[in-house]
């Protein structure tokens, strides 16, 4: 692979926190490169830093040293409102909690990220996205009319209803039970497959990470393991 | 991006809707603007039927007087602008009946006289009146009682005035233009102006003076004024409504002023609702900003949100506020339809324009500040909850809420000294509020090792959430003196200014009552009934130098000035300030300055003439001349119907110059037999009645009250919405602590009695200062604005005291009872991200 398909890269990547015991370093010298349609699950014990680092990752956060070049853009160089314009554009996400708008149907909730992105064609891209995993019938639903794995669903079609450059999922099977977790981790893989995205994703759960082509291991705000 | 933040908005907007998010935002704000659009219509209004009353006591809308002939033109000019007008010509006369005379005010009236109100007559003297709706036709005379006992006539005698006879075909009791000053103060007769000239009264040399009255729709009346202001000589007089009698003046002043006062509180209450709602709205949607961002949403992109829901929350209070206000101010014309005239011009749309404005200032100053905040949410708070909740009232939410109220504040009052005051006494209302409040959440909180469980967690709820308890104590507190003072202390504040003009208010004035009988005439009206105020002596004088220099070079800013320059001025001299008179600067003289030169000013005058304490002013009196040096300035109460002066002497100087006495007393309205016997005893005596003018300034005042009364209610309405936005901003917190509590084994009995322990608690607490502040309102309003004496009433303490825990307590309770029905797992997983 050539220096064009690297499609997230961090350099020496730090995060320090003041604490009441002084200066608390939270991600210390993290540096790796992701290649486009690359999956890599970032594991480690609670504090770790991995959520942190995802953070620092998707531009939700500045790191206090480094860099993070996404999609070939350099991040820290970016203000607030050019790292959110930068994530509508490439970036989706999936969280442990869903995150879905309360107010919003699922199909207003998928349309999101299209209409920050600017895009005309919202709403049929958002009716497409949710046939992908299954919901066309639940489009005027709102979540609360939704179960866990339905309101997980609906969050991975907003998740690449904008075909992303990179994913970034916190825990996507965290607040699931194992079978409908199952469920998710494959629809996620299957349409990582499809749509060639670059799969970054956080979590506890081992046999989501193993379908990872990449494993990254963190402990104490450091990289200990990558392959 | 932002062409899908409008439509975004808007569906976010009807989904809250829907779930009810915005209900207690938009009622809010829609009492906002509902009271001052209610009060913008009912105060146009009144003012407007008022301003009519006022123009009756000129006859007319418009008048221009002067003491020579006027200009015709000035007639043709008002028929091109269509407006009516009428024509009289006043003339100093001897009448004659056989061998009785009397020097009489003659007053010839055109058809159409008078053009606002109604004449008075009867067939006998000081009878009761009844309405006339035209003037003597030639060849009759119309006299007044006064004249009728001097020349001791009856309906159908012959009068000779000048050249020609008359004869009387009815007794004026009351004319509207007879009220306002003492000049008239001579009998008067009423005639056909097309009967003038065969008199030969009017020779050249004779005091005569020449007024045209002029009526019609408002805006003409005022382009006519403008036109004939223009056109006027330096000798006419124009008079307007604003010159109207001061006694109707200080009534319009100060319903207006209690009118304001009544729908600001209802506003800033509702100000409150808005903010507290507002930051309710924003906690709740934390959560759904950050992930806007984190998806990619900008800063620009969630305040085009925020502010078009902002907006569109503005409108629909704004057409609901002002339907609301409409309907209000039509069900008070309906109710008032017998006060108020039926001719008054149709409600404009000015009081809608106002309420939108209302809506907008008040979302800017109470609900942008806690929006904006929404936009600094950080996206991280997607990953970490515990950042991104900087939305506590801070000083950034404060700044611009402060700003709205001193701009609503000004707004309304529109009136420098009651804005001060208004300032100055909500910051240090507020301050004292909140001081108080710390304290007792203090103290509260020391109870809690000695109460149960129930009692220890509501206790241990309001020393945790000390801020917002003692913010909710506060507006609790705001919303129950409101109630207070609507309910207790309304009535003793009404009582005691309806006795400030009481059943016996003096309704008749007699001048010139001699040095030598003044004493004897005060028996002769004891010994009838009658309940006489003070008598004053009363000396008539000009004004010829100011600080040494001679007035008529003098030039002044105020038009007044110049009158009271130009005009003799009746003085007198007094030992004691009456119980009607405020002094506002200097010193009221005592025993040891008896003998001195000096003189009290009143607040009109020494405004009109700009003078300052220690100014001299010469005075021909009688053609001696004094010079006295001014040694305070007094604020009269006119409608307290006493005799007052707008100059008052020291006792000892003026005592020996000969001059007459003046009193004013009460007499049974239906006692005319009285009054003619006592013309009849003291010739020399000018009776004048007070009848007409103290009816029409009940009149407003009654008026004013029913208003003032109308107006409380949206306050009511808000202090219950605080009520509502106060409950509903911790509900989410309450429900899910209720849900914890339950989980871990507490009965739902003991976590209702918690609620209902905290709720009851901040109701008393609130109560406690809501009676304190409802009493030093009433008393402010008592001193400040309504200039009377204020008698505090004990009740209002235990009332706050357990109104407030019953009526909070309850409502908390009840706002919150549904949480407990619900099992506490589905609380848990609904609420749990409060």
């Amino acid at each position: 692979m050539n220096n064009k398909d690297i499609v997230l890269e961090a350099v020496n990547l730090s995060k320090q926190v003041s604490s009441p015991e002084g200066i608390l370093t939270i991600v210390h010298e993290v540096s790796f490169q992701l290649y486009a349609g690359e999956s890599v699950a970032i594991v480690g014990a609670s504090g770790a830093g991995k959520s942190t680092l995802l953070a620092l990752l998707a531009g939700l956060d500045i790191p206090t040293s480094g860099r993070v070049y996404l999609a070939g853009e350099d991040l820290t160089q970016l203000d607030e409102d050019g790292r959110a314009r930068l994530r509508a554009e490439r970036v989706g996400f999936v969280f442990q909690s869903f995150h879905l708008v309360p107010a919003l149907t699922a199909l207003e909730n998928v349309m999101l990220p299209l209409e920050l992105a600017g895009r005309t064609e919202a709403h049929n891209g958002a009716r497409e996205a949710l046939e992908r995993v299954g919901l066309q019938s639940r489009t005027s639903h709102y979540p609360s009319q939704l179960s866990g794995g339905e309101q997980q669903r609906v969050a991975i079609a907003r998740a690449f209803v904008s075909r992303p450059a990179v994913l970034f999922a916190d825990e996507p099977t965290g607040n699931l039970d194992s079978v409908t977790g199952k469920r998710i981790a494959d629809l996620l893989f299957d349409l990582n497959a499809t749509a060639q995205t670059t799969i970054v994703l956080v979590s506890h759960d081992h046999v989501i990470a193993a379908r990872c082509k990449r494993l990254m291991i963190m402990e104490a705000g450091q990289l200990v393991v990558t392959n | 991006m932002l062409r899908h933040a409008i439509p975004l908005a808007i569906r976010l907007l009807s989904r809250e809707w829907k779930s009810g998010e915005l209900g207690v935002l938009l009622m809010a704000l829609t009492i906002a603007v509902g009271a001052l659009t209610g009060v913008g219509f009912l105060v146009n209004r009144i003012t407007q039927s008022v301003k009519f009353q006022a123009n009756e006591v000129l006859a007319a809308d418009l008048r221009i007087e002067a003491a020579d002939r006027l200009n015709e033109k000035y007639l043709q000019e008002a028929k091109q602008r269509n407006l009516v007008s009428a024509a009289t010509t006043t003339v100093f006369s001897v009448v004659f009946r056989e061998d009785l005379s009397q020097l009489t005010n003659v007053r010839a009236v055109s058809a159409g006289y008078p053009l606002r109100g109604t004449l008075g007559v009867a067939t006998e003297a000081f009878a009761a009146p009844t309405k006339v709706h035209d003037v003597p036709s030639q060849g009759e005379v119309w006299p007044d009682s006064k004249l009728l006992s001097a020349l001791q006539a009856k309906v159908g005698d012959q009068l000779s005035i000048g050249a020609t006879t008359f004869k009387i075909t009815r007794i004026l009791i009351s004319r509207p233009d007879q009220g306002g000053g003492f000049g008239e103060l001579a009998p008067t007769l009423l005639m056909n102006i097309n009967d003038l000239s065969s008199t030969q009264l009017i020779q050249p040399g004779s005091r005569a003076s020449y007024a045209f009255l002029f009526a019609g729709e408002q805006k003409r009346i005022k382009n006519f004024k403008k036109w004939l202001s223009a056109q006027g000589k330096r000798s006419e007089r124009i008079r307007d409504v604003s010159d109207a009698s001061p006694q109707i003046k200080s009534a319009i002043d100060r319903s207006a002023k209690f009118l304001s006062l009544a729908s600001l509180v209802a506003i800033l209450l509702s100000s409150i609702a808005v903010a507290m709602s507002a930051r309710r709205y924003v906690i709740r949607h934390l959560d759904s900003v950050a992930l806007m961002k984190t998806l990619g949403a900008t800063r620009a992109f969630i305040l085009t949100v925020s502010m078009t829901q902002l907006f569109l929350v503005g409108i629909a209070a704004t057409i609901i506020g002002s339907i609301l206000g409409f309907l209000t101010q039509q069900w008070l014309l309906y109710t008032l339809k017998d006060l108020l005239r039926a001719d008054l011009p149709a409600a404009d749309f000015l009081p809608f324009w106002l309420g939108f404005i209302t809506a907008v200032v008040v979302l800017l100053g109470f609900a942008l500040p806690h929006l904006l905040q929404l936009a600094r949410v950080p996206a991280m708070r997607v990953l970490r909850r515990d950042i991104g909740e900087g939305t506590s009232y801070n000083w950034l939410a404060f700044g611009p809420a402060i700003f709205t109220i001193i701009f609503l504040v000004y707004w309304i009052a529109q009136d420098t000294r009651l804005f001060i005051g208004f300032i100055i006494g909500l910051s240090i209302f507020l301050i004292i509020l909140g001081l108080a409040g710390v304290l007792l959440v203090r103290v509260v909180s020391s109870f809690r090792s000695a109460v149960g469980i129930s009692w220890r967690y509501g206790l241990a709820n309001l020393s945790r959430r000390r801020n917002e308890s003692i913010i909710q104590i506060i507006s609790f507190g705001l919303g129950i003196m409101v109630l207070l003072l609507l309910g207790v202390v309304r009535g003793d504040l009404l009582a005691d200014w309806q006795r400030s003009l009481p059943i016996n208010t003096p309704n008749y004035f007699f001048i010139n009552i001699p040095t030598s009988e003044h004493e004897e005439f005060l028996t002769y009206l004891k010994d009838r009934g009658a309940t006489s105020s003070r008598a004053l002596p009363m000396l008539r004088a000009r004004l010829i130098k100011l600080n040494g220099r001679e007035v008529t070079g003098l030039k002044f800013t105020d038009p007044r000035g110049e009158n009271f320059a130009r005009r003799e001025q009746n003085i007198t001299w007094q030992a004691d300030l009456g119980l009607d008179n405020q002094l506002l600067e200097g010193r009221w003289w005592d025993k040891e300055d008896q003998g001195l030169s000096l003189v009290s000013v009143a607040s009109e005058f020494q405004e009109a003439m700009d003078l300052k304490l220690g100014d001299s002013m010469s005075f021909d009196v009688g053609g001696e001349i004094f010079v006295a040096k001014i040694s305070s300035f007094r604020k009269i109460k006119w409608d307290s119907f006493q005799p007052n002066f707008f100059l008052v002497f020291a006792p000892g100087l003026l005592d020996e110059t000969a001059g007459t006495w003046m009193t004013s007393a009460y007499f049974n309205p239906a006692n005319g037999r009285v009054i003619t016997d006592l013309v009849r005893r003291f010739p020399s005596v000018s009776v004048f009645d007070l009848g007409e003018l103290l009816a029409q300034v009940r009149t407003v005042i009654d008026k004013a009250i029913f208003a003032v009364q109308s107006v409380f209610l949206f306050t009511l309405f808000a202090g219950l919405v605080v009520l509502l936005a106060a409950i509903q901003s911790t509900g989410d917190q309450r429900r899910y602590e209720s849900a914890m509590l339950r989980t871990l084994g507490a009965s739902r009995s003991v976590v209702s009695r918690g609620i209902l322990a905290e709720f009851a608690t901040l109701g008393m607490l609130s109560g406690l200062l809501a009676a304190m502040g409802a009493s030093l309102a009433a008393w402010l309003l008592a001193q400040q604005i309504l200039q009377i004496k204020y008698s505090f009433n004990p009740s209002v303490w235990l009332i706050g005291l357990v109104g407030g825990g019953v009526l909070v307590g309850l409502s908390g309770w009840l706002a919150t009872r549904s949480v407990l029905q619900q099992p506490p797992a589905s609380l848990l997983t609904l609420n749990g991200r409060h």
